[in-house]
């Protein structure tokens, strides 16, 4: 890993950020000052800060690694990546000599990086035998998969009747119940092993209080629940691949299976979603060779960032594997080749028609799915009532934005970059409407992030 | 949600049920009330109601969802004007994103530490770029619209770097409204002098806020047209208006408007008056400032009878009514004596020029010096001040100001900081400078944060020198660093960069006397570092926003080269007074 990187935009640097606070932090620390000893080389910056203390934090980042960029820093911070690591990249990129390059890592920071990669190396080789071992006691692995469906089908049996006397007393009663009755059954269901369910439970308790039209959103989110409840329990009488769906949906968790497809990933979009013990980070790559859109999720305890972290707008030599299932977009991100780099290419853009239709062809495979990963090729954001649409440049079609796209300060960076006239937008479609992640100007210029 | 359903749509995996598919507002009723209250059609001997019923939503559901197609376009917005001006070099660029996001996080209190404070920094970056015509980011605008709406001050910079498009933007974001207020003719286009009809139209039919806009930009090029447009509506304005346009002369103010405000004189409003009578006094050669002139002559004159000349003064007995009409204010503030609230009036709008003539002759610097008699001194030179300042007058004011080393220079003396600091506003910048320097080298650093904020920015070499060493001499006296946060800001955002080679050696951290404050010197070594970094910093930010010379076969990015720390060109930096012109006009 001897190859200079090209250094990163700073806005590609605070897209790591775990939070405003740290952003603003790293900002400060992103000047010479309290820097000494920087460097940067073999796929690797690092630098001394001056703290409060007298003695100085040893800041290393690894931007080459296999789980994207990795940083160790001696200071007591648990935010990831800290103030200091965010300082020293933003120094980097600030391409002004302060950060030369290439040089040798200094001792304390090969020691890290050393380890790290020699671990890196290590997991790769018995990965091989680690599934040889797997498969050792193939009987007692099918035993442990039957008593889990058994769990599985006892929690969805239970649902049913849930939904039945639900639906025999009336969703005016759930108004009053409030979050009780929800939570209470979103446990039997973690009880059950069936975090799918869980998850799907937990939220039905939210929708009475989602204001007017709960009645019809709630009855659409009791039947989907329903639905899954039989694709489960009729599972014998599905085609193979639904199975797959429906077992993914209810939380099963499935391993990658597919071999691992080698491309320049370019990385649309990243966002996190926080619930009160859990943390998502979703991104967005697009292949270049592939041309396919894959989702890498990645996660972190309450309050903390989710280590995986890609800048919008480089792309990344690496493998990625597929989750099974028809309408899965999920991916494990498999060895990655080199650090990830500013990329020359976009994705190619459809129109809203295209983009409907794309949503209606992949509920066919997976009638639970939300929303689907679209590029609209030329679209401007215009002003609709209380809401804004995507409008074709081309033909007299719009594609409203979801409620979500609205309320977010995106929109208005979106509609910026537009200036009313066509742009390139990266975003998920589905029931609820579009929700923009990444927008590109039609002349040359880089992917501006919206989420 | 405005997406319509299509005509049923092709069978997906999930079957319809075999009957005619019931209404999906039929069952959402169903629903809501319960199969139990409400029986229904759903349900067969195998298949109780409630589930037959989540059956047949299930399938509307994703019928519903699968089928949704594109809606009709609404009107498209009119694009937006084209900005001419050429894009930021890439590194100027970042360093605005780092400024802008620094400013969400708002100043988290505490101590401030070595690190530069990038919020202060903004004002200056924008009117670096500004200098430099540059264009902003488009996808930076909301950032920069949000500044200016939480920052007064950063408001017109902000809106003339933001340009044309922003404006656009702001039209559709009622948060942003601030912009198009703030805008000549609320960002939209003006007629030119050479259109009357169009002229006349705007000021006859036009909102308030457009007829400003154009007695503004009609001022600068025919002053005349200006003066007709108010004279043909005047009697009909409103009062709050008359006022408001009457202030709008003040840029430009010349002999030519004499008669105009001459006559509005005489308005009914008092405040209409006192403008009117605040811009005469302002224009030397006008039969207002003449009449004052001979009143404020009346009450000061020299007395020879002693040993020496003295000043003698005697106020206005009673304010009559010219003295009214021409701007007086009869009751004074509580506390002060009438007679000598006229005085101060009187004086104020009296031109200077008077004062040689009527005081035998004498230079400025010997009126100045001539001692007064009774008492007087003290209102006498504060009605000085004041019409130095309103009169722009740097004789004046330099004979005011007196040497800045000068003992009562730092104490209460007949002329506060306060009016220090506007007399200084009529030096030129050097000797502005060069005053607050002497004054910083005898008085220190306690009362000079408001003179120093009347200096042109970066400051002068003399001035940079004279506030690190007396920041040097403050630290080796043993105070904390804090008590000089005020100075130590204002040198952050003003000192010449050059300065920073000479502040490299105060940031050792110097052995611990007996006598100073505990853990001091490690605080100043803090806050010295703070200011080189931020000095560095700014450095940074000019350097960043230099045009990179056309090189034809490299990317224009002045990656390698060394860190800037000579200093920029002075045309480089400029002064947060210099307003750029507005890229669209």
């Amino acid at each position: 890993m001897t190859e200079q990187g090209v250094r990163w935009t700073a806005d590609q640097v605070l897209s790591l950020a775990p939070d405003a606070a740290s952003r603003k932090a790293g900002g400060k620390l992103g000047t010479a000052g309290p820097w000494s000893g920087a460097g940067s080389g073999e796929g690797a910056v690092w630098g001394l800060c001056k703290g409060s203390g007298s003695k100085p934090y040893q800041t290393v980042v690894d931007l080459a690694g296999g789980a994207g960029p990795a940083c160790k820093c001696s200071c007591p911070s648990r935010k990831f990546p800290c103030k200091h690591a965010l300082g020293l990249l933003l120094l980097w990129a600030g391409g002004d000599g302060s950060v030369p390059e290439p040089e040798q890592p200094p001792d304390w920071a090969e020691q890290w990086l050393g380890g790290r990669r020699r671990r890196a190396e290590s997991e790769q080789a018995p990965a091989s035998a680690d599934t040889a071992s797997g498969g050792a006691d193939p009987e007692a692995a099918r035993r442990r998969a039957e008593r889990r469906a058994e769990r599985v089908t006892a929690g969805a049996t239970e649902l049913e009747q849930r939904l039945a006397d639900l639906l025999r007393g009336g969703l005016a009663g759930a108004e009053q119940a409030g979050y009780g009755l929800w939570d209470e059954t979103a446990a039997r269901m973690v009880d059950a092993q069936a975090s799918g369910l869980a998850a799907r439970v937990r939220e039905l308790g939210a929708i009475p209080a989602s204001g007017p039209g709960w009645p019809a959103r709630l009855l659409e989110e009791c039947a989907l629940l329903h639905l899954l409840d039989q694709g489960w329990l009729r599972r014998a009488d599905l085609p193979e691949a639904l199975v797959v769906t429906v077992r993914s949906r209810l939380g099963l968790s499935a391993t990658p299976e597919s071999p691992p497809v080698r491309d320049r990933w370019l990385v649309l979009a990243q966002y996190d979603t926080a619930d009160p013990k859990l943390t998502t980070r979703r991104i967005w790559v697009h292949g270049a060779e592939s041309g396919g859109t894959r989702l890498l999720l990645s996660y972190g305890a309450a309050g903390r960032a989710p280590e995986l972290a890609l800048p919008v707008g480089l792309a990344l030599d690496a493998e990625l594997s597929a989750h099974p299932g028809a309408a899965q977009f999920r991916s494990a991100l498999g060895e990655r080749f080199a650090p990830p780099a500013p990329a020359d290419f976009r994705p190619p853009g459809v129109t809203t028609a295209e983009a409907a239709a794309r949503y209606g062809d992949a509920l066919r495979d997976d009638p639970w799915l939300e929303s689907v990963p679209v590029t609209l090729g030329r679209v401007t954001p215009v002003p609709d009532g209380d809401g804004w649409q995507l409008a074709d440049a081309d033909a007299d079609s719009a594609l409203p934005l979801s409620r979500a796209a609205r309320s977010r300060p995106g929109l208005w960076r979106l509609v910026a970059v537009s200036g009313g006239a066509p742009v390139t937008v990266f975003g998920e479609h589905g029931h609820r409407g579009f929700t923009p992640l990444t927008a590109w100007p039609v002349a040359p210029g880089e992917a501006v992030p919206l989420c | 949600m405005n997406v319509s359903p299509a005509p049923p749509p092709a069978p997906a995996t999930i079957p319809p049920s075999g009957t005619a598919a019931p209404s999906w507002e039929d069952l959402v009723t169903h629903a809501l009330l319960g199969t139990d209250r409400r029986p229904s059609g759903y349900g067969t001997a195998d298949r109780p109601a409630p589930l037959a019923l989540l059956d047949a939503a299930a399938v509307a559901t994703v019928r519903r969802r699968a089928g949704l197609r594109p809606a009709p376009a609404a009107r498209r917005p009119e694009p937006a004007p084209g900005d001419p001006r050429p894009a930021l070099p890439a590194a100027a660029a970042r360093r605005l994103a780092l400024l802008l996001a620094d400013r969400s996080g708002g100043t988290g209190g505490g101590r401030r530490g070595s690190a530069p404070d990038l919020t202060e920094l903004l004002p200056q970056w924008l009117a670096a770029a500004n200098a430099h015509g540059y264009a902003a980011p488009s996808h930076t605008l909301p950032a920069l619209l949000d500044a200016a709406r939480g920052r007064t001050d950063l408001r017109p910079a902000a809106l003339a770097f933001a340009g044309p498009r922003a404006l656009w933007l702001a039209r559709l974001n009622p948060d942003w409204r601030f912009a198009l207020r703030a805008a000549p003719g609320g960002g939209t286009a003006l007629p030119g002098p050479e259109d009357g009809e169009a002229v006349r139209r705007l000021w006859q039919e036009g909102l308030f806020a457009e007829r400003v806009a154009l007695l503004g930009a009609l001022r600068g090029r025919t002053p005349a047209l200006t003066r007709d447009l108010l004279l043909s509506t005047w009697s009909t304005e409103r009062a709050e208006d008359r006022l408001m346009f009457l202030d709008s002369l003040r840029a430009g103010l010349s002999g030519a408007d004499e008669p105009f405000l001459e006559q509005a004189l005489g308005d009914r409003s008092r405040n209409v008056r006192a403008t009117a009578a605040e811009l005469l006094a302002a224009l030397p050669d006008s039969a207002l400032a003449a009449r004052m002139a001979v009143r404020a002559a009346a009450c000061v004159a020299l007395d020879r009878t002693g040993n020496s000349p003295a000043i003698v003064v005697e106020p206005p007995p009673e304010c009559d009514s010219g003295m009214e009409r021409d701007g007086v204010v009869v009751t004074p503030p509580t506390g002060r004596g009438e007679r000598s609230w006229w005085l101060g009036q009187l004086v104020e709008a009296a031109p200077l020029g008077t004062w040689s003539r009527r005081l035998g002759g004498r230079t400025v610097p010997e009126i100045v010096a001539l001692p007064v008699a009774d008492g007087w001194q003290g209102e006498l030179h504060a009605a000085w001040c004041r019409a130095a300042v309103r009169q722009k007058d740097p004789v004046w004011s330099r004979a005011l100001l007196g040497s800045p080393s000068a003992p009562e220079a730092g104490g209460p003396g007949a002329v506060s900081l306060a009016e220090r600091a506007k007399l200084l506003a009529a030096l030129e910048p050097a000797e502005r400078a060069a005053w607050v320097a002497g004054f910083i080298a005898a008085h220190g650093l306690s009362e000079a944060f408001q003179l120093l904020g009347s200096c042109a920015v970066p400051w002068a070499a003399p001035l940079g020198r004279a506030v690190v060493d007396a920041l040097n001499i403050a630290r080796d006296a043993g105070s904390y660093p804090w008590s000089f946060s005020g100075v130590m800001g204002l040198a952050e955002r003003c000192l010449d960069p050059a300065e920073t080679a000479r502040l490299e050696a105060l940031l050792a951290i110097p052995d611990e006397r007996e006598d100073a404050a505990p853990g001091a010197g490690g605080y100043w070594a803090e806050a010295f570092q703070r200011l080189v970094t931020t000095l560095r910093l700014r450095a940074e930010m000019t350097a960043e926003l230099t045009p990179a010379p056309p090189r034809p076969d490299a990317p224009p990015r002045p990656d390698a080269s060394p860190r800037p720390v000579a200093p920029p060109r002075p045309g480089d930096q400029s002064r947060p007074g210099d307003q750029p012109p507005e890229a669209a006009g």
